[in-house]
């Protein structure tokens, strides 16, 4: 079904929202950055962005979370209702919503259950957004299927056209949205948007050609080429806390006297911590080996476990890398070697 | 079921193992007492423990799955955690998660000659193979194991060591680096006393842990012996946290340690990054 929302009613149509459920939107914050937030009212909204500074992972698979508290003889199980609200995520990009499906190959497989996050994707309805704008650092036309308009994940679809929303409904659970009273699009309605579409896809235009890309990494992990590559990487772990893809992630336990909890924090395969032996032995003791993991874990490894990229061309990496190591640039090295 | 739950677990006894007493048994029994029922395992695989507070480690199981009883882990004191479970006492609690990863290919060695080449502490798992097969005698050829330690109280399982030297139907050859007084075993590394023995390839599997150092040159020596590297298993290390492929760290190439090993042949290994 395909129906338009004025733009001057988008709030009320947030507010209808906000009744069935836990919303999650971009927000403008008081530094000026742009991130999803939970929203308590439609005025917090913030439309006028090209995508969140970082991705709404985090409320699948949160930054920090308590898997259980422990006390003395008892282990504490959480209760999973209480992350088991109905949530919807408002205004996610194609490339977020992407990211979501990739997260699921690793989190909801058949022999381990993540249930943490397993619980929250199954009660999280996803309406998404049509990148219009698509920033100079995205490049999610290079992977098969993927574009500033693709709707594979969502729910239903948001078309900025103007001084309306075309609103798309692709699941029952976007059928069961609350759209019963707003207007039909037009055909000039749909029309519009197709060409809103066309203009945006045409403006994405780093577009790398992958089909040789996992040939070429087999043979290259004692290539030269890494001894170079990692030389101005300050190994921060940026790219890889701001990826929507990236999903590794330390437990530890956080103890007062006896009792305590057991929590998990998002880690990063930058960090030389990440895969120190109690030995005193690393298999990747520097930013060489490093560097060479987060590439063949993502363009490699991950594909041949599941037949998809660990990257979605979101270009976070790219515009936050503090010495402007562009993975594009990285990908067009490999590829012309 | 949540895979991060751990279930409560007492330690029964605490065995200190070698003369420098960095390493331990801990012979774990599950508070519920239903759960040792389903706690259904095989030689080769490992467990996380947990000392609440400190956190969790990957330990291999030492204990055969034909023992009933409690369930043994040796430990080497080397970090946070296994520091903090060498300061435990008996009657005290941890956390105890799995059985984890893959195992010793039991059904492939049924009928075959296994030779069993083990160095220093990396005996645990080895020891679960070797009860597991003299248990089920009649299933297995010739069972030799070469084991070599520093010094004779550097051995794991003494007892047992002394037992199993009386059996003859298993061929058990014990060596230390240096002489020492009152030793009747061989004297000599690993590599150089496989290659004495010389067991014969024929129908036969290797199954090597050891430090990397040892493992490195009895490569070599099993190659000339025959063993295709199909023929040889081995177990690895690595850091771990979920055990259960989620947490990344891990892996090597596409597979992951905890959920695809930690046993490999080398026949597999030789496809994989040497990033271990």
């Amino acid at each position: 079904m395909k129906k338009i929302i004025e733009k001057a009613k988008f709030a009320d149509f947030v507010g209808t929202l906000l009744s069935d459920y836990e919303v999650f939107a971009p927000v403008k914050n008081e530094n000026g950055l742009v991130l999803f937030s939970r929203i308590s009212s439609p005025e917090e909204i913030f439309l006028d962005f090209r995508n969140s500074k970082k991705p709404p992972k985090e409320f699948l698979f949160p930054q920090v979370e308590t898997l259980f508290e422990y006390e003395p003889g008892k282990v504490k199980v959480p209760s999973v209702e209480a992350i088991a609200q109905r949530r919807l995520f408002l205004c996610v990009r194609p490339c977020d919503v992407k990211s979501f499906l990739i997260l699921d190959e690793v989190f909801d497989t058949e022999e381990f259950q993540d249930v943490y996050y397993v619980t929250r994707r199954r009660n999280t309805t996803i309406l998404a957004m049509g990148c219009v704008d698509p920033p100079s650092t995205c490049f999610c036309t290079t992977f098969d299927e993927m574009g500033p308009f693709s709707r594979e994940g969502a729910d239903a679809f948001l078309v900025d056209i103007g001084d309306r929303f075309l609103i798309e409904t692709l699941t029952e659970r976007g059928e069961s949205l609350p759209l019963e009273s707003l207007p039909d699009a037009s055909d000039e309605d749909v029309q519009t948007a197709e060409d809103v579409e066309k203009k945006a896809v045409e403006k994405v235009d780093r577009k790398l050609e992958l089909s040789k890309l996992g040939e070429k990494l087999d043979g290259m992990f004692e290539s030269p080429f890494w001894d170079a590559l990692h030389e101005k990487c300050l190994t921060c772990g940026v790219c890889t806390y701001l990826c929507p893809t990236c999903h590794c992630f330390d437990i530890s336990d956080e103890a007062l006297d006896s009792k305590g909890r057991r929590v998990r924090n998002w880690d990063s395969c930058m960090f030389p911590l990440f895969t120190l032996q109690a030995s005193g032995h690393n298999p990747r003791p520097t930013s060489k080996e490093r560097m060479r993991q987060r590439i063949m874990h993502k363009f490699n490894y991950f594909y041949k476990n599941y037949g998809v990229y660990a990257c979605v061309g979101c270009g976070r990496c790219v515009e936050n890398c503090p010495v402007n190591l562009d993975i594009r640039k990285v990908l067009e090295g490999i590829l012309s070697l | 079921m949540n895979p991060y739950l751990p279930r409560l677990a007492k330690i029964e006894k605490i065995k200190i193992e070698t003369e420098d007493k960095m390493l331990k048994t801990f012979e774990l029994s599950f508070l519920d007492e239903s759960e040792r029922k389903k706690f259904d395992f095989k030689p080769g695989q490992f467990c996380e423990i947990s000392v609440f507070g400190k956190g969790e480690a990957p330990f291999g199981i030492a204990s055969s799955p034909t023992e009933d009883g409690p369930i043994m882990f040796t430990v080497n004191k080397a970090g946070v955690v296994t520091t903090a479970l060498h300061n435990l006492y008996e009657g005290d609690i941890v956390g105890l998660r799995g059985p984890l990863g893959n195992s010793y290919p039991i059904e492939l060695f049924k009928g075959k000659n296994i030779v069993i080449v083990g160095g220093g502490f990396a005996f645990t798992t080895l020891r679960a193979l070797t009860v597991y097969m003299l248990d089920n005698r009649g299933e297995f050829g010739e069972i030799t194991v070469v084991y070599g330690a520093r010094t004779p109280g550097m051995f794991l399982y003494k007892e047992e060591l002394s037992d199993w030297e009386r059996r003859d139907d298993l061929k058990l050859y014990l060596t230390i680096d240096k002489p020492a007084e009152g030793w009747e075993g061989k004297v000599g590394l690993v590599p150089s006393v496989l290659e004495e023995v010389a067991p014969s390839s024929e129908d036969a599997f290797a199954v090597v842990c050891g430090p990397p150092i040892m493992i490195k040159f009895t490569l070599p020596v099993l190659d000339k012996l025959g063993f295709k590297p199909e023929q040889i298993y081995t177990s690895l290390e690595m850091r771990m946290k979920c055990g259960i492929g989620k947490c990344g760290r891990c892996n090597i190439g596409h597979l992951y340690v905890c959920k695809d090993g930690p046993v490999f042949s080398y026949a597999q290994l030789r496809e994989l990054p040497m990033e271990y």
